[in-house]
């Protein structure tokens, strides 16, 4: 089948379409605006059988998107960077409240100081927030992982909002083939949505109520924390038959020239293109080199995760992201899968890179592999990687000394 | 603007409950009292969309005191909150998705705290978009629910914690209350209202009018609190009838804009027989009376009041010896 070329953000509107939503609750922001003035076009040209509102805010646009939930409507949203950051209360309530929203975020490095270009701090900020999430390469996983996290979401032994991410500019404004599925098939994938104890006149629910008991809240936290884990089979479950159905297969995560491969790195999000050039390079040199795409980051998938890097010499986790004084947020994900494994890798090497979307050569790419054979010869225990290139930081110095100059 | 209404007395009053007694709230609580005749007029079919304060604690898993629904949202957000109610049952009602014997009146129901200060923007997005909804503020002039710190609702000499009377700041809170009202109007919500318990038919008949206007619809209930102001549980329907015979508690309407007094207090009653009555004003009078600080708001009050007849044709008679 033949794709048309479509950027991520008018990808994640068409899946939402074909996905009949019926309400988009929405608030501007660079670099996932595209989306929502997709939307709203589509919908006041007719195209889309939908509610379109613009609130004031991404905090009442969460609100409205987790109440409309609540009220029985399948609910579709956008956001990016600071947007994600203003909601992050309501995505804690909205999952609490079992409302299975979706929401697209369209990765873009957080301030300050701002910048427009992606990395992951935005959406792992909603790490912890009891949303499902599902990072995207390409175009066309963006249009995929829409339709399979809507069915995810919405199932009964899950009932929980879930993210699908995208990389700012190298997703959201690029334009990929796509392969958008027939409507007629997506309906048989995704059918109707079925609340549970929706706001009714028939039958009046209490929802969002407190409780002040800490076994209580412990019961219910747990709860949701079970329902997440239970994500990972029923996403696998949906995966197969969306495969049969569309053809195409995902997993939690995905592996790359894995099979025999000594030095692995792991990566998410557009990104791990560049992964995969650079084993294919070091392949080529002889070096066994694979690669680790996650997909599913929550539920994490932990026991894939340690399958899967079973065996290695060397393991790289490739962060677009930082946690100052932690240095990258996967990092002790993926170690903490691995540790209690047996045949654990070797070393695990931290490495953070392309944050704000700093552009990231072949040669960076390929000196992870080199120093984690390094790493390996040595015996050592691995130093931390922060990616940034001589040529880079003579600029920085160039614009450091005119900024102290103008003083 | 003499409109039919079902409420002739306040025998009229719906007998019909839709909030049980022997819920959690205070004894006296003045905003739970709102609540409940709120609901009354509008009768069962309703969605309460709540922000943080005292009416969320009394939503306490696994009971409810309501025989209707409730959705607590977030303490800045109830009104997109009804946003989001009310546009999911208008698109599945237009969809067919929902019959329209399941649709809902959407209330979001808050403190001040949450209507004049941290929820203010949310309001406003929702009085922007024209979304069809009620509000019902219970002003209970403070953050009570943490335990009484000052709002932008807390009146001109109140002690709260949070500005507490002391030698170095004699009068406790020295802004003046902001006023929601006007706020609301300016915006052009088309009903806006004041209420207070104490005028029970005033109070019907104000719900009962919401119900023929579609859009925003805020309504500020007087709600006397005896924990936050330091008064006797048994007192507040009194005390809410003495802050409206005083002028401190205008009782008005916005139709469209136009305000009309529902309640003119024919001769006012001074401010400081109110004022004497709490404990949040308790420095004005003690350990020696601030004359001042009581004439500035008897001041304040008969300004409003002067300013008011003027505008609808009435006069008010201020309190001897307090100017004109």
């Amino acid at each position: 089948m033949k794709g048309q070329l479509l950027t991520g953000n008018v990808t994640a509107a068409a899946a939402a379409r074909l996905a009949r939503v019926d309400y988009v609750p929405a608030y501007p922001i660079t670099p996932q605006t595209e989306i929502i003035e997709t939307i709203a076009d589509w919908v006041r040209e007719g195209k889309m059988d939908s509610r379109f509102v613009q609130l004031e805010s991404e905090h009442s646009m969460m609100t409205a998107a987790g109440a409309a939930s609540l009220a029985g409507a399948r609910v579709f949203t956008a956001t990016s960077s600071q947007g994600m950051l203003y909601t992050i209360e309501m995505l804690y309530n909205v999952s609490g409240w079992r409302a299975p929203m979706l929401l697209a975020n369209v990765s873009r490095g957080v301030a300050a100081p701002i910048v427009l270009e992606p990395d992951h701090n935005d959406v792992l900020a909603a790490r912890d927030s009891g949303f499902l999430q599902f990072h995207s390469e390409t175009c066309q996983e963006v249009a995929d992982l829409v339709l399979l996290a809507y069915r995810v979401a919405e199932d009964k032994r899950v009932m929980l909002p879930a993210i699908v991410n995208l990389d700012g500019f190298y997703l959201s404004f690029t334009r990929e083939p796509v392969v958008l599925p027939e409507q007629k098939a997506v309906d048989l994938f995704l059918p109707p949505y079925e609340p549970v104890a929706p706001l009714r006149a028939s039958r009046p629910v209490s929802r969002g109520s407190s409780v002040f008991e800490g076994f209580l809240y412990s019961y219910f936290r747990y709860n949701t924390h079970a329902a997440s884990l239970k994500a990972k089979e029923v996403f696998e479950e949906a995966a197969q038959e969306f495969e049969r159905r569309f053809g195409r297969s995902y997993g939690p995560v995905e592996g790359y020239m894995l099979e025999d491969a000594d030095y692995v790195i792991v990566m998410s999000n557009s990104f791990t293109a560049l992964g995969r050039q650079a084993v294919r390079r070091m392949r080529a040199r002889g070096v066994k080199a694979g690669l680790l795409k996650l997909v599913m980051v929550r539920p994490f998938p932990s026991e894939e995760v340690a399958a899967m890097l079973r065996g290695r010499r060397v393991v790289a986790v490739f962060d677009q992201n930082l946690s100052p004084g932690l240095g990258g947020i996967f990092y002790p994900e993926i170690a903490g899968a691995l540790y209690n494994a047996r045949g654990r890798p070797g070393a695990v090497l931290p490495v953070v890179g392309a944050l704000g979307g700093k552009q990231t050569t072949a040669k960076e790419m390929d000196s992870i592999f080199e120093e984690m054979m390094a790493v390996d010869r040595a015996g050592k225990a691995p130093e931390p990687i922060f990616l940034m290139r001589a040529d880079e930081l003579t600029r920085v110095k160039k614009m450091v000394s005119v900024a102290e100059g103008s003083r | 603007m003499a409109t039919a209404t079902r409420f002739k007395t306040l025998k009229d009053m719906p007998v019909q409950d839709y909030l049980s007694p022997g819920n959690t709230l205070c004894a006296g609580c003045g905003g739970v009292l709102a609540v409940r005749v709120f609901h009354k007029v509008l009768g069962p079919n309703v969605a309460w969309v709540n922000a943080a304060g005292c009416m969320t604690v009394t939503m306490s898993y696994p009971l409810s005191p309501l025989k209707s629904n409730w959705l607590y949202t977030a303490f800045a957000s109830a009104p997109a909150g009804a946003q989001g109610v009310r546009d999911a049952l208008d698109v599945l009602i237009a969809k067919g998705k929902l019959p329209e014997s399941e649709n809902l009146k959407v209330v979001v129901v808050t403190g001040d705290g949450a209507a004049y200060d941290i929820g203010l923007q949310s309001a406003a997005g929702a009085i922007d978009r024209r979304l069809d909804f009620y509000y019902l503020c219970y002003d209970n002039e403070a953050y009570g629910n943490t335990g009484f710190q000052v709002s932008s609702s807390t009146p001109f000499g109140s002690a709260t914690k949070t500005t507490p009377a002391t030698p170095a700041f004699p009068l406790g809170n020295t802004v003046r209350k902001k006023d929601l009202f006007e706020v609301w109007r300016a915006m052009k919500a088309p009903y806006v209202a004041t209420l207070a318990n104490s005028h029970g038919l005033d109070f019907l008949r104000k719900v009962e009018k919401g119900g023929t206007v579609k859009g925003p619809r805020m309504y500020i209930a007087l709600a006397g609190c005896p924990t936050g102001w330091g008064f006797d549980p048994r007192e507040t329907i009194e005390l809410e009838k003495l802050a409206v015979q005083t002028g401190i508690w205008p009782l008005k309407e916005a139709v469209d804009g136009t305000v009309r007094h529902t309640f003119v207090p024919r001769t006012l009653t001074p401010v400081k027989e109110y004022l004497k009555t709490q404990e949040r004003f308790r420095h004005l009078f003690e350990p020696a009376e601030k004359p001042e600080a009581i004439a500035a708001v008897q001041g304040a009050v008969n300004a409003y009041w002067k300013e008011a007849g003027a505008k609808e044709g009435f006069e008010v008679k201020v309190p001897a010896g307090t100017g004109s």
